[in-house]
């Protein structure tokens, strides 16, 4: 026991974290084809269907500007999260780096808090990016506050996604992955009105629209304007129970890869 | 532990590290379940079936995983023993096969560990890396590491281990020292042209294991292959063609299992 007390047993938890979520920071960008993607693309799309419009203003006196700029916020945060951890965790499968992370001392729920830590660092640099595109670019004016309050909103609201992003993480390999996460995401935040207006699509998209995960996170980003046509408490039971769907089947998925790979 | 292809050294290595579990029976690492993140900061692990990200740099990675153990070697060192400083900035997408092994190596060690598992640590290492791991293993070894490793290089074996556990189809058919084992494993196989077809007799009592025999065709399994054929020329066989040579490891494996099927 002489060897016991000259050396701890564990190394300290919360230097693991750090030491994880800063390597996974790095690692995420150094791969231009999601760092890039991440910060340029919601910006490109806002250029494209929220500029134009950029000085309107809507019935119930909000700016159509900040409206479209809190849609695209909606869009890149969940973007981060389905991208991130979808195309990031079935990567990291097909490498095998998995296989390799369980053997040593590092707990899995250390290596999964990185990731959302990692994430969320993320996503927070695509809002600032893309909300200070909006206002030097497209001269949008609010309150400091209420960019805070939207960026805590989306943030805070982005479990669900993280969610979906782990269950096609899981589900997909690393070559199928990237197009399950498009194929899952962009007609997902087209249909829930992130990319124009609902009023502007078609009857039927309007009638589905309230089913799906991201109309009801893009309620989040509009309340901080004050612009929600539902109230906050009926979105986050929305969110709540896609966030239990989404990582039931996660949970689901990680289950029969374990049992395969390490059973 | 010394096995062909398909003997299941991964598997019992798996098992070891808690990687898979048994159908029955259990293992324990320092009296511990070697799932016990205990027993895990004590192990270093290099195994065939894995990967790390590759855009990381050699030195930055072997960081991240000294972070998880408790009293890590520092980073220098664990990069030198594994005979990667000059890659030490290189990112990890960029190394050789060999290299890349190397860095595995690092990987296990950097933990400073009580126990090594290396699953087939040579293969796809050149000779000056594979000069290079058998110093750092002899280091370790001197330094009371314990090193469990597995291979199916007899002679990788013969040079590292003090003991050598040989398992076929999963199930354990010598545990010995090099040298029991080379005494009991045929060293030479001997194969024979004779000039009328055998008979059964001019085999029997040799000190030779048959591997093959059809006609006039013969190949035999000994470790002493000079008094094999005097014995042959005594009995009178006509040999008009002999060729003798190294056993490889498949027919070691064979007349070891067959000897075990033998005695049953």
């Amino acid at each position: 026991m002489t060897r016991a007390a000259a050396r701890p047993e564990l190394a300290p938890l919360g230097r693991m974290l750090l030491a994880q979520t800063w390597s996974e920071l790095r690692i995420r960008w150094r791969i231009p084809a999601f760092s890039l993607t991440i910060v340029a693309l919601p910006v490109l799309f806002f250029t494209f269907f929220g500029l134009p419009y950029a000085r309107q203003t809507l019935p119930n006196g909000t700016s159509l500007g900040a409206y479209l700029l809190a849609s695209f916020a909606a869009y890149s945060v969940g973007s981060v999260m389905v991208f991130g951890f979808g195309i990031g965790v079935a990567t990291e499968r097909g490498l095998k780096v998995d296989v390799l992370m369980r053997a040593t001392p590092l707990p899995p729920f250390i290596a999964i808090l990185a990731k959302v830590l990692n994430a969320l660092a993320y996503a927070l640099l695509s809002l600032v990016v893309l909300i200070g595109y909006g206002i030097v670019v497209g001269g949008i004016r609010q309150d400091l506050t209420v960019w805070l309050d939207m960026i805590a909103r989306l943030l805070a609201g982005s479990v669900p996604f993280i969610a979906l992003g782990f269950a096609i993480g899981y589900l997909c390999g690393p070559n199928v992955a990237p197009a399950v996460a498009n194929l899952v995401y962009l007609p997902l935040s087209f249909a829930s009105g992130l990319f124009m207006p609902l009023s502007q699509l078609p009857g039927f998209v309007r009638s589905i629209a309230p089913y799906l995960p991201a109309y009801h996170y893009g309620q989040l980003g509009w309340s901080a304007l004050g612009a929600n046509t539902e109230r906050l408490p009926v979105s986050l039971a929305w969110l709540a129970g896609y966030t239990l769907l989404f990582l039931a089947i996660a949970i689901r998925a990680y289950r029969n890869e374990e049992s395969r790979k390490f059973g | 532990m010394l096995g062909p292809n398909g003997a299941g050294k991964t598997t019992s290595i798996s098992l070891m590290l808690g990687l898979r579990q048994p159908t029955a029976g259990q293992a324990r690492l320092f009296g511990l379940p070697p799932t016990d993140r205990r027993a895990r900061s004590r192990c270093g692990v290099m195994l065939q079936e894995s990967g790390t990200t590759s855009v990381l740099t050699v030195r930055e990675i072997v960081d991240v995983f000294r972070v998880y153990y408790p009293a890590p070697l520092p980073a220098e060192r664990a990069v030198a023993m594994a005979g990667l400083t000059e890659q030490a900035a290189a990112r990890v997408g960029t190394l050789s096969g060999g290299q890349r092994q190397r860095l595995y190596f690092a990987l296990a060690i950097c933990g400073d560990p009580d126990i090594l598992f290396l699953d087939e640590p040579t293969v796809g290492m050149d000779v000056e890396a594979r000069r290079a791991f058998t110093a750092s293993i002899q280091t370790l070894s001197g330094a009371g590491k314990t090193i469990v490793f597995t291979t199916h290089y007899l002679r990788e074996a013969e040079e590292l281990a003090r003991r050598i556990i040989v398992i076929d189809r999963g199930a354990v058919i010598a545990d010995a020292s090099p040298q029991e084992l080379k005494a009991r494993v045929p060293g030479k196989k001997i194969t024979l042209v004779a000039g009328r077809p055998f008979a059964p007799a001019d085999l029997d009592g040799l000190p030779a294991r048959v591997l093959h025999l059809a006609g006039e065709r013969a190949s035999l399994l000994s470790n002493e292959p000079a008094a094999v054929l005097r014995e042959l020329f005594r009995r009178g066989v006509d040999v008009v063609d002999l060729e003798v040579t190294g056993a490889d490891l498949e027919e070691a494996f064979l007349a070891l299992t067959r000897r075990d099927e033998g005695t049953r």
